[in-house]
């Protein structure tokens, strides 16, 4: 059962005050949109074995979505941020960089 | 026979003595027995029958690891099957009956399966599915149900209670044996917050039992003198009797404390579920011994050599008075030795290696115990009790150089750590080729959150044997966690143990080495699972090359024990088939529960009445005082309908809607959900929320809206208020408010950060009662206030104001196509204001109606239903909402999806009203079926019903349903299937039977 920190109020929260909200990040396409670009919006979906990006949101708690970077092979949680941003702090890559040499970094798999 | 022995005990208190039943029989034991040991004191070996064969089984094991003595406790509101007699403490009136046998224990139909052993192999319920199927529905599976099946289940409800406790430690050590103790001991010398549990209820583990001296001093004297140090300890708990249940990630634990399984019905909760959270985990688990393979080691009477020696010194049971000891390492000879001392006899040692030379088997040699090396058990003799042993050469094939008579056999194969816990979350094995078993790879831990390693193996759990090593690896490990968890170790050395010098094993996966397949069809792996030697080799044979689909093909180690005494043997076996290493072949997953705990102790506090919260509006109690037939919608009660004595469910619903429709029907509306959007950008928030728009609604005016999910599906309905320029109250299903506050929440929070729109749910702060039917102006005029005439407050239109002194907003909505009000006042007014329209309505008819009601009411009028025509494959164009899709809008959430082609797909079903011919009521979900079979050589099928009812008002069957084509099909009679196998024929007609102008509302 894993412990994510909210970065809204500081909790460490566990699992079962969290709701997990799948992939981070994904571009929202509307009706002018091609079915392609559509289709990868709605359906497709990273699931990595090494770092992910994904949303939580703080459920049973301060009610706020938030994102988390994690290894879904271990569950190191690499750090949590705040859901207002398109894409992951610069800070953040930085260390998982440090930290898992190997990782072709964030979106280089896409 | 079993006997007890004089003034031997080490767990006893003599001066105590416990009676208890043994399937109706009156027993004798003492204070401090397992149920276990007093039953081998009154020489009850065999004490259940095995799964597959029915064959005779006795007590093997003296712990958690035993598979066969499993017994049913208890009677009545505390009966629980499977119950295993070796964990079981004794107490005064307990009662155990054995199971899984018929007729009964001594005399058995089911043993016959023994016989057709051979029909019955591994994966032979796999190879039986695969028969013909007339044969498994009359012939497998009748005799399969009579004769299968461990225990038998509870019939009566759990008398006792159970609780949840919740912990946060720095470092949680399992296992409260002698490196337990330690651990815990060098842990909470650092200042670190320590909790210790310990599955049995005396600590120390097997170090007293092997005549451990540590510091100098017997390991009773150190064990005493440790926990004395550690209760002295603020920063340190410890707790018997409860086992480490399972390691979850990023230090979760799952703890099981049988508080009052030894005491029942005291008052107190049988079991607590401990949910911890811990920095570090030390396991401290201890091992287990492995049986040995030969022909008849289930036989009752042989067991584990440790289990012999636990019996004799801490329960003072002799399982036999003639022991036969057989081994492959050294420890096993000190079994033979404490049963000397006790004078009983030892037959001889037979001993697989070649020599046998360490200070133990010279011990027993002094003590005149015959010592065979190089030998091995052919064939163990006896049916429901050993009665002998035949010997031959462990390297040859199994031609009997002697026969000797014992009454029981103590068998030892190595031990193995128990490496479960370490497992659970990921943690690796290694193989010791040494020892021949796996243990903890520390390199490999399971990692927690910050990636770092939290779990410490300590003790003989990670490999350690000797007691002295035992100790400065618990040492080690107790320092190791604190550290880890923020603290600093204390520079204290270690205790000194005296290690005996033991000389090394030699693996031993059959015995005899050549043994021929009659012999492997009578060696056990997994005794509660019937697996034998015979069938892991099948299984190899078949192509089963992975452990993990061996286990399932021959069920290996998948019984209530999961495999502590077969999983390495099994292994060593397929390994030996597949001519693989076993490190290669790898083990099967370890997942907690370690031993099985009570359903129960999960549920801790959450049965019956709170089991989830309920919510009741403020009206509750009236519909309870009134004859509510409740129906759950989401966590609420609503009212279903109210009866009249003697009045049936149906009779009265009718009732209800005819008084509605005639005179003035009353709803509780107040569970509908009532979110309010607020903000300079809420307009354009709600275009985007709601396929209509929303943002030109005026301020006083109302509008019915869809809101659908990025696939296009419907997802909930609702009539929207707006209140002011930057405010709207939009209501939502009664299931449905909180799932639709999420879902604005969501949206306004990862997607329109920069949207300034706040949202709050209001639901439970209002009451909402719907006044309807022809009367329903009158009542309101009769209460005075506000105008709520037709020229004042027209259809889709609100109002706020006074109605009878109550603070009022009047909304003029209808779900049921009469003249309607629905009513909002703050939740504390609800129900006084509910009492008084009932007094000043009485003379117009005033009666509350239910949800029965409201439900056939909407579907005369052809209003959809969330839940009923959605199913969340359905888009509002396949209902004919395409009015309410806004042409004017860009974008909407699910206006995208609607584009796809499936979605325009002209044969998408769609929604039309049903009319069966003879006026009957069509099943709910029935099919209409139309000629000839699609690629599955199924029905084709042309239609569905979504809701159907017997309408009061039309006397006579009406429906809704979405048919293939079904808006140009009007007047067409199409045929549905019922469950009894005939048709029913159906007229598709317009959705709307009631009022189709809507004249009735718009009064
Ligand atoms: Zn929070």
């Amino acid at each position: 059962m894993l412990t994510l920190d909210c970065p809204y109020c500081g909790v460490a929260a566990e699992e079962t005050e969290l709701h997990g909200g799948g992939e981070a990040h994904l571009k929202r396409f509307g009706p002018a949109s091609s079915d392609e670009d559509f289709e990868g919006y709605l359906f497709m979906r990273e699931n990595p074995k090494g770092v992910n990006f994904e949303r939580w949101r703080h459920v049973n708690g301060c009610g706020k979505w938030f994102h988390a970077a994690r290894c879904t092979m271990t569950l190191e949680v690499f750090g949590t941020y705040s859901a207002q941003t398109t894409e992951p702090p610069k800070a953040l890559l930085a260390k998982i960089k440090k930290k898992r040499p190997q990782w072709p970094g964030y979106g280089a798999e896409k | 026979m079993s006997t007890r022995l004089p003034n031997a005990g080490r767990l006893l208190n003599r001066s105590k003595a416990v009676e208890f039943t043994f399937n109706g029989k009156r027993l004798k034991g003492f204070e401090g027995d397992t149920l276990g040991a007093a039953l081998l004191a009154n020489d009850q070996m065999m004490v259940g029958r095995s799964f597959k064969y029915h064959r005779p089984r006795g007590i093997i094991a003296s712990g958690a690891e035993e598979p066969n003595a499993l017994v049913n406790m208890g009677q009545d509101g505390r009966f629980e099957p499977n119950q295993r007699v070796t964990t079981t403490e004794l107490f005064d009136g307990l009662t155990a009956t054995s199971q899984n046998h018929w007729p009964s224990l001594e005399f058995d139909v089911g043993v016959a399966n023994n016989y057709v052993a051979r029909f019955l192999p591994a994966g032979f319920y796999y190879k039986t599915f695969m028969a013909p199927r007339a044969a498994w529905k009359h012939v497998f599976e009748p005799i399969i149900r009579q004769s299968a099946g461990l225990g038998k289940a509870p019939k009566d409800r759990d008398a006792d209670r159970y609780e949840h406790f919740y912990a946060y430690v720095d470092v949680m050590v399992i296992g409260g044996g002698i490196a337990g103790l330690q651990a815990a001991k060098a842990a909470g010398d650092s200042g670190a917050k320590v909790l210790l549990v310990e599955q049995t209820r005396h600590w120390g583990g097997r170090a007293p039992v092997d005549g451990a001296k540590i510091d100098g001093k017997p390991a009773d004297e150190w064990i005493t003198e440790t926990l004395a140090a550690l209760a002295a300890m603020d920063n340190v708990s410890v707790r018997t009797r409860t086992m480490g249940s399972g390691v979850y990630d990023h230090g979760y634990v799952l703890a099981y404390e049988q508080v009052a399984d030894h005491t029942p019905g005291d008052g107190r909760p049988r079991h607590r579920l401990w949910r911890v959270r811990a920095k570090q985990i030390v396991t401290a688990t201890g091992a287990i011994e492995r049986p040995l393979s030969f022909a008849g080691n289930d036989i009752p009477g042989v067991m584990l050599a440790g289990a012999v020696r636990d019996y004799a010194i801490n329960w003072g049971v002799s399982v036999g008075d003639r022991s036969v000891v057989v081994t492959n390492n050294d420890d096993a000879y000190r079994t033979a030795i404490t049963l000397k001392e006790a004078g009983l006899d030892i037959p001889v040692i037979i001993d697989a290696r070649a020599e046998a030379n360490g200070d133990l088997p010279n011990q027993a040699r002094a003590l005149g115990i015959r010592i065979e090396t190089g030998k091995a058990i052919a064939k163990v003799k006896g049916g429901k009790r050993v009665t002998g042993v035949a010997i031959c050469q462990q390297a040859g094939e199994g031609a009997v150089l002697e026969e000797i008579a014992c009454d029981s056999v103590a068998m030892s194969g190595g031990w193995s750590p128990v490496v479960h816990l370490w497992s659970h979350c990921g943690g690796k094995l290694i193989w010791d080729t040494e020892q021949a078993h796996f243990r903890p790879d520390a390199d490999r831990s399971p990692t927690g959150a910050d990636g770092a390693a939290f779990v410490v193996p300590a003790g003989i759990a990670n490999g350690a044997m000797g007691t002295a090593d035992v100790l400065v690896d618990a040492d080690k490990a107790g320092k190791a966690a604190a550290k880890a968890a923020g603290f600093t170790a204390k520079r204290t050395a270690a205790p000194k143990a005296v290690q005996v010098d033991e000389a090394a094993l030699s693996p031993v996966w059959i015995m005899p080495q050549g043994a021929g397949p009659k012999a492997r069809m009578k060696m056990w792996l997994d005794y509660q699972n019937d697996v034998k030697v015979s069938d892991v080799q099948l299984a190899a044979r078949e192509g089963y090359e992975s452990v993990e689909h061996t286990k399932r093909y021959t069920t290996l180690g998948m019984a209530t024990d999961q495999g502590k005494l077969s999983n390495i043997n099994g292994l060593a076996i397929l390994a030996d088939s597949l001519n693989a290493d076993i490190p290669q072949v790898g083990t099967t997953t370890f997942r907690p529960p370690y031993t099985p705990i009570s359903m129960g102790a999960i549920a801790g506090e959450a049965r019956g009445e709170i089991f989830q919260p309920l919510r009741k509006t403020p009206i509750h109690g009236w519909h309870e005082k009134n004859g509510v037939y409740w129906e759950p919608v989401g966590h609420w009660r609503r009212p279903y309908c109210f009866q009249r004595s003697g009045e049936s469910v149906e009779q009265a619903v009718h009732r209800e809607v005819k008084n509605t429709r005639e005179n003035l029907g009353l709803l509780d509306a107040s569970t509908l959900g009532k979110l309010v959007v607020t903000g300079p950008d809420a307009g354009r928030f709600l275009d985007m929320m709601y396929t209509n728009m929303m943002s030109n609604l005026k301020v006083g005016k109302c509008r019915y809206g869809l809101m659908c999910s990025e696939n296009g599906f419907l997802s909930d309905d609702g009539v929207v208020a707006r209140i002011d320029e930057d405010t709207w109250l939009c209501h939502t299903t009664s299931g449905g408010a909180d799932r639709i506050h999420a879902w604005m929440e969501e949206w306004l929070q990862t997607e329109w950060w920069d949207w300034k729109v706040y949202v709050a749910n209001l639901t439970e702060q209002f009451a909402q009662i719907a006044v309807v039917g022809p009367n329903a102006r009158k009542v309101l005029e009769k209460l005075g206030g506000m105008d709520v005439s037709k020229e004042a407050l027209a259809f889709m239109e609100w109002n706020e104001g006074k109605i009878g002194g109550f603070d009022a907003r009047v909304y003029r909505i209808s779900f049921s196509g009469e003249l309607s009000y629905e009513i909002s006042v703050p939740a504390s007014q609800g129900r006084a204001f509910w009492d008084a329209l009932h007094e000043v309505g009485a003379e117009f008819g005033a009666m509350a109606y239910g949800t029965e009601a409201l439900h056939i009411m909407r579907a005369e009028k052809g209003f959809i239903m969330i839940g009923d025509e959605t199913d969340g494959t359905i888009i509002p164009q396949d209902l004919g909402l395409n009015w309410a899709l806004s042409k004017k809008k860009e974008d909407y959430l699910g206006k995208r999806a609607q584009q796809r082609s499936h979605m325009t797909d002209p044969n998408r079903w769609k929604l039309v009203g049903l009319e069966t011919l003879d006026g009957s009521v069509l099943p709910d979900g029935a099919y209409a079926i139309a000629p000839g079979n699609n690629d599955n050589a199924q029905r084709n099928m042309v239609g569905r019903v979504t809701s159907t009812y017997h309408s009061p008002t039309l006397n006579r069957g009406i429906a809704m349903g979405l048919v293939l084509h079904g808006p140009d099909r009007m007047g067409e009679v199409i045929e549905f299937g019922k469950t009894d196998q005939t048709m029913v024929k159906a007229k598709i007609v317009d959705p709307v039977f009631y009022d189709k102008d809507g004249e009735k509302q718009n009064v």
